[in-house]
């Protein structure tokens, strides 16, 4: 948890001296991890999403993307991510900076950290029969009306996770503000919306929007929270997938599944590259 | 026999997939089957689903962890037969003909018919499926899965078709009936299991009678009560295969010999002891060979049952890709 490197505070030191002649050797096992589990496997759903069932060629698969239920669930995997990681980075944000103005060695701070890490892996089958029991249509704690409406009562179950996910990641960046910032601000004459304005919240948006992304795609990949909680429509893509790999009716399409894969990486090339040009702003001054 | 029980207990293992212990007595058919042949049995993804025990021996075929032997239904079977070894065990003739492939490649091993069970504690007798659609079934009436993907789940909006009076060659009427039920908020959209019949929330439930047992879904069985509907006696049978690339082809074959066997601590018997109504029950009981206790204990059924032709079961997945989301979306 000592990755306040984000922040990007300080200039980075010039780099100095000649590399040594096998210094890429260092990246071999990054190379060759990354290779094998993300370029492979990418590369092979797209390879299979242009594949017919019976072999050979087709465009089958990805006009499939264009029919009503599935761009349904697409249109709700954006929507459940968006709201399910806007509302997680908010709280969470807001939480990382209450832990962070604390006592450092505080018994306070350590029971959020041990707890966000808990908790930010609390997911699938688990967590939705939690809500379920307490707050669902024979909930023991009360029976709540929108638990099951999309995308909120599910939008609601996904924050148990991504606020404590947000605490984590964001937490070091807001370790990084130095007090001592503050104080220059204060004695330059500055307010409270001075030194936020013009010094923490600049500091502190490319670790908020990077954190933000994590939480995005963490929301886009859940499954098997989602398809506890409802089991007869398929609300979001990574339960079409689901639909086409395991349907013993007949109706399972392996191939429309690695097209349903190829559209969610597309989504996520979008959302990065709106992630990298907004960095890229937000950034600037560092350079 | 005595050679292949030999051979079997050579290769010492056998990979079976998708068998939850719970399932119509799988726990114990597998316990029994190492206690007497002294073979391992390796449980691959116990909650896996008919295509993805498909999948799996796709996949793993060629090394030593393909299941050796799969339990599939019906459409999964009939569409994958070039995976399948044929083979004919020593009771094949104790089989109805219209439960088995003729050269062997699958063969229905037990099944039972659609059912719904309930909490009579909570709700008196069920005698009717109209009932369900009352103000007291508030958000508690489930199916067992997403009949788009699972086939006990496809079955269960097929009873209801029967039971609104529509036919075997149409699964309109059932799509109606769950569309009625969801208008009346009483269709509870998640999975109905054992966990969420214990905690209350899924207090009626479609499924296949042997899955809807009191001791299955762990219920008392003075207030957990199954009925079948007297207008919609409709029976599914889940059918063995061979993986014919198994990697224990021996064990394999012994492991059918088993599962079909009549003895009194055997396959079949231990299949319907967990509920299930094994495919030589017409055969044991004109021989004497049935655990009549066993039988005695099944839920009653009245009128001729019916069983979905390949091209019925098609239609009805079909109907329920095109219709089933929009009718209780």
């Amino acid at each position: 948890m000592t990755v306040a490197a984000t922040t990007g505070t300080g200039a980075r030191p010039a780099r100095a001296g000649r590399q040594p002649p096998l210094a890429w050797v260092g990246t071999v096992p990054f190379l060759a991890y990354a290779g094998i589990f993300l370029l492979l496997p990418t590369g092979i759903v797209v390879w299979n999403a242009f594949k017919g069932n019976s072999g050979g060629w087709t465009l089958a698969n990805i006009s499939a993307l264009n029919t009503g239920p599935v761009r349904t669930a697409f249109t709700g995997s954006l929507e459940l991510c968006v709201i399910s990681s806007a509302i997680g980075a908010i709280l969470g944000a807001i939480l990382a900076y209450a832990i962070a103005s604390g006592n450092p060695d505080g018994i306070i701070r350590r029971l959020y950290i041990a707890g966000s890490g808990v908790l930010a892996q609390f997911g699938g089958v688990t967590l939705a029969f939690a809500f379920l029991a307490t707050i669902g249509p024979a909930g023991l704690l009360l029976h709540a009306g929108w638990y099951s409406n999309f995308p909120w009562g599910i939008a609601l179950i996904y924050c148990y996770f991504q606020i404590p996910l947000m605490v984590l990641v964001f937490l070091p960046a807001v370790d990084g503000l130095k007090i001592q910032w503050r104080e220059a601000a204060e004695n330059l004459g500055g307010s409270t919306w001075h030194y936020w304005r013009y010094v923490a919240a600049p500091l502190l948006t490319p670790a908020f929007l990077g954190a933000t992304l994590l939480l995005f795609a963490n929301a886009l990949s859940a499954f098997a929270t989602i398809e506890a909680w409802e089991d007869q429509i398929n609300y979001v893509v990574p339960q079409s997938i689901g639909g086409s790999l395991i349907s013993e009716v007949g109706l399972a399409n392996v191939h429309e599944g690695d097209a349903l894969a190829l559209g969610m990486i597309v989504l996520v090339v979008i959302v990065m590259t709106g992630y990298f040009l907004l960095q890229g702003r937000a950034a600037r001054w560092q350079r | 026999m005595s050679k292949l029980v030999a051979a079997a207990k050579a290769e010492g293992t056998l990979n079976v997939i998708a068998l939850p212990a719970d399932w119509a007595n799988y726990g114990n058919i597998i316990k029994d089957f190492t206690a007497k042949y002294g073979i391992k049995v390796n449980s691959i993804a116990p909650s896996d689903s008919s295509a993805q025990e498909v999948t799996q021996i796709q996949q793993k075929n060629g090394t030593s962890l393909a299941a050796d032997v799969l339990d599939v239904g019906g459409s999964v079977a009939t569409a994958s037969t070039s995976l399948f070894a044929p083979y004919e065990v020593a009771t094949w003739s104790s089989i109805p003909a219209g439960l088995k492939e003729a050269t062997g490649l699958y063969v229905g091993d037990y099944g039972g018919y659609m059912s719904v069970g309930y909490d009579s504690a909570k709700f008196g007798t069920i005698t009717s499926l109209n009932q369900l659609l009352g103000s007291k079934f508030k958000n508690d009436v489930a199916l067992n899965g997403n009949p788009t993907q699972a086939n006990a789940a496809l079955n269960g909006v097929m009873m209801a078709s029967l039971a609104e009076g529509g036919s075997a060659g149409s699964i309109a009427d059932g799509v109606n009936f769950f569309h009625k039920l969801k208008m009346a908020g009483n269709f509870n959209t998640t999975q109905a299991t054992p966990a969420t019949i214990k905690a209350g929330t899924t207090p009626v439930v479609f499924n296949w009678d042997y899955l809807n047992t009191a001791a299955v879904v762990g219920q008392p069985a003075s207030t957990w009560k199954v009925f079948i509907p007297a207008n919609a006696t409709l029976g599914g049978f889940y059918y063995q295969a061979i993986n014919k690339n198994a990697p224990h082809p021996a064990a394999a074959r012994l492991w059918e010999e088993y599962l079909f066997s009549q003895a009194s601590v055997g396959g079949q018997n231990l299949w319907l002891v967990g509920g299930a109504r094994p495919a030589e029950q017409a055969a044991m009981t004109s021989n004497g060979t049935i655990d009549k206790s066993a039988a005695g204990a099944l839920p009653p059924v009245a009128g001729t049952p019916i069983f979905l032709t390949q091209a019925q079961a098609t239609a009805a997945a079909n109907y329920l890709a095109a219709n089933w989301q929009k009718a209780i979306g």
